[in-house]
């Protein structure tokens, strides 16, 4: 830091910056003492010291199963997001390192069908579920979370890539590396940075995408999304449960999000903010 | 280095994603063109007929129609306006030398990665709940009467819940920003004079328009399709005065099992996705130029 700071302005602005961001936080960090009172106290009036019990988060699970949705959601993120980096490393690697004039519109046309409100798609796709039997399955559901991520796997990888200097693999040649060797040692070694953060973006994307989980789910698949917005009348479970279930269901994904926010940031504006 | 060789092989690494990418969009709007101008209702799935332009003129005259495009509306441009605006003060914020930036930065970033079912109900439950909820016991703290978000202000609260959630967004693009402004810049106008507010309105907001911009597009697609946070809290009630065209097009279509009808406000809902999205390519567009 260049500018000059009195150490009282520091002080001031630290303590302006602390309690703007508790304030943001604090519907999570609720939730999280929520989750640790008993249903009595949870109703019984604003309190930030819980006795401290763990029974709401083995009572979720016994009663309502938690351990389904949760794998639910694991194995939709993760296959989902292995399924369209099959697809789409390929495709980012070709655009990147063997562009033409067309290239460009293609990555165009990809983004924009990012832009198609889900809603004007949710029937003809629900019809086609009900009649290939796809509905409340977890097939169906990660080809959709795979489409849907699609766009952004293909611009995310492809920005990485690009960024890969074409003279590291000439020089590699000259120094006379067969092309198995320039994969191994010199491509994969550079791109794997790239690779990992557009997964970690699109686990993040698709653990949290809701509309169509919803909509395509009821029981069996029905993946933490789901099956957190079936609890939006209050039976069934109370708030301490709920917001053990909630802790639970987001406590995987906040945390890869704070390693990930720098290619946040990148993934989600395509690049175009750095 | 194109030699023909490379870009057939190109072409083959490139189907994959291009073909599955054109299926997923051109078929199921294709139906959804095809059957707004069907009669077609999944509880009489016999009864199919060619409709004309009926569908929409049902659309087009339902007042549900024209209150849920009024909400889609305030809801977009509400939810910017708190976001982009408390977004820049909040980036400006963390900006500054303060003690603990990273943690900062962290719980300021924190409510995008919750889930949106667990945000609407943790703000439905446990915030705004007028019995149980943190507003009450302040209002009670003070001896007014607890306010009935849901019931009172049913677009308001869902404003609010949809803010908090896209809040971080503009706030770490217009931190990245900001961080990326030259700072020999910056020090060459706090030489030549320049105070905060100078710095402000003529270095920092032209550097941060461009920033604002993606932001505005990019929030604006997600916050057309808004659908959890309003299933969870209000169910688009009372009445249908928070519901958004998400959520009139899912209830013709999924709880009306109007196939015709909710297709016919799906082509509605294409139509003003891509005037935004129009903008959002050029913006992009310009940046790939580069």
């Amino acid at each position: 830091m260049a500018r000059k700071v009195t150490t009282g302005a520091r002080i001031g602005w630290s303590i302006a910056a602390w309690v703007v961001a508790l304030l943001i936080f604090f519907p999570i960090l609720y939730a999280i003492i929520t989750s640790l009172k008993t249903e009595q106290e949870a109703i019984s009036g604003f309190s930030l010291i819980p006795s401290g019990t763990f029974e709401n988060y083995i009572t979720v699970q016994t009663q309502s199963n938690y351990f389904k949705p949760f794998m639910n959601s694991v194995i939709l993120s993760l296959g989902s997001t292995v399924l369209a980096l099959i697809i789409a490393i390929p495709a980012a690697w070709a655009m990147a390192f063997a562009p033409t004039k067309r290239t460009k519109d293609i990555l165009m046309w990809m983004l924009s069908t990012k832009m198609m409100p889900s809603v004007a798609v949710l029937l003809p796709i629900f019809i086609i579920f009900r009649d290939l039997q796809l509905l409340d399955s977890r097939i169906g559901l990660t080809v959709m979370l795979t489409l849907i991520n699609m766009p952004i796997v293909v611009w995310m990888l492809y920005t990485y890539f690009r960024e890969i200097p074409g003279e590291i693999l000439e020089a590699a040649r000259m120094d006379g590396a067969s092309l198995w060797k320039e994969i191994v040692y010199v491509l994969t070694p550079m791109a794997v940075p790239g690779i990992a953060s557009t997964l970690l973006l699109n686990i993040i994307l698709a653990w949290n995408e809701a509309f169509w989980t919803i909509q395509l789910t009821t029981t069996n698949a029905a993946p933490l999304t789901a099956f957190i917005a079936s609890f939006s009348s209050p039976q069934g479970l109370f708030w301490a449960k709920l917001s053990a279930a909630s802790t639970m269901a987001i406590a995987p994904i906040l945390i890869l999000g704070w390693f990930s926010q720098k290619q946040l940031v990148r993934g989600l504006t395509f690049g175009a903010v750095k | 280095m194109a030699t023909q060789n490379t870009r057939t092989l190109a072409r083959l690494m490139m189907a994959p994603s291009v073909v599955v990418l054109l299926i997923w969009m051109a078929v199921p709007l294709a139906m959804t063109l095809y059957y707004s101008f069907q009669n077609y209702n999944l509880l009489t799935p016999m009864n199919v007929s060619f409709a004309g332009f009926f569908n929409y003129q049902y659309f087009y005259t339902d007042p549900a129609f024209f209150q849920s495009i009024w909400n889609t509306l305030v809801l977009v441009v509400g939810v910017l306006a708190i976001t982009v605006i408390g977004g820049t003060a909040i980036a400006l914020l963390i900006d500054q030398p303060i003690f603990g930036q990273g943690i900062v930065r962290i719980l300021v970033i924190s409510p995008f990665f919750v889930m949106p079912p667990v945000a609407a109900l943790i703000w439905k439950n446990m915030i705004m709940h007028p019995g149980y909820g943190v507003f009450a016991d302040i209002a009670k703290f003070f001896g007014f009467q607890p306010i009935d978000w849901f019931a009172q202000f049913p677009l308001f609260s869902v404003i609010i819940i949809v803010a908090w959630q896209w809040l971080p967004f503009a706030t770490l693009i217009l931190l990245t920003a900001l961080q990326s402004l030259d700072s020999e810049q910056r020090e060459a106008a706090e030489m030549d004079g320049a105070n905060f507010f100078n710095r402000f309105i003529y270095l920092t907001i032209p550097h941060l328009s461009r920033a604002v911009t993606v932001v505005i597009l990019i929030q604006t697609i997600f916050l057309l399709g808004i659908y959890a946070e309003i299933l969870v809290t209000t169910n688009g009630g009372p009445g249908y005065a928070s519901t958004n065209l998400t959520f009139l097009i899912y209830r013709t279509a999924r709880l009306g099992y109007d196939v015709g009808g909710g297709a016919a406000g799906g082509i509605i809902a294409v139509v003003l996705a891509n005037i935004v999205a129009f903008f959002l390519m050029r913006a992009v567009g310009k940046n790939l130029d580069k």
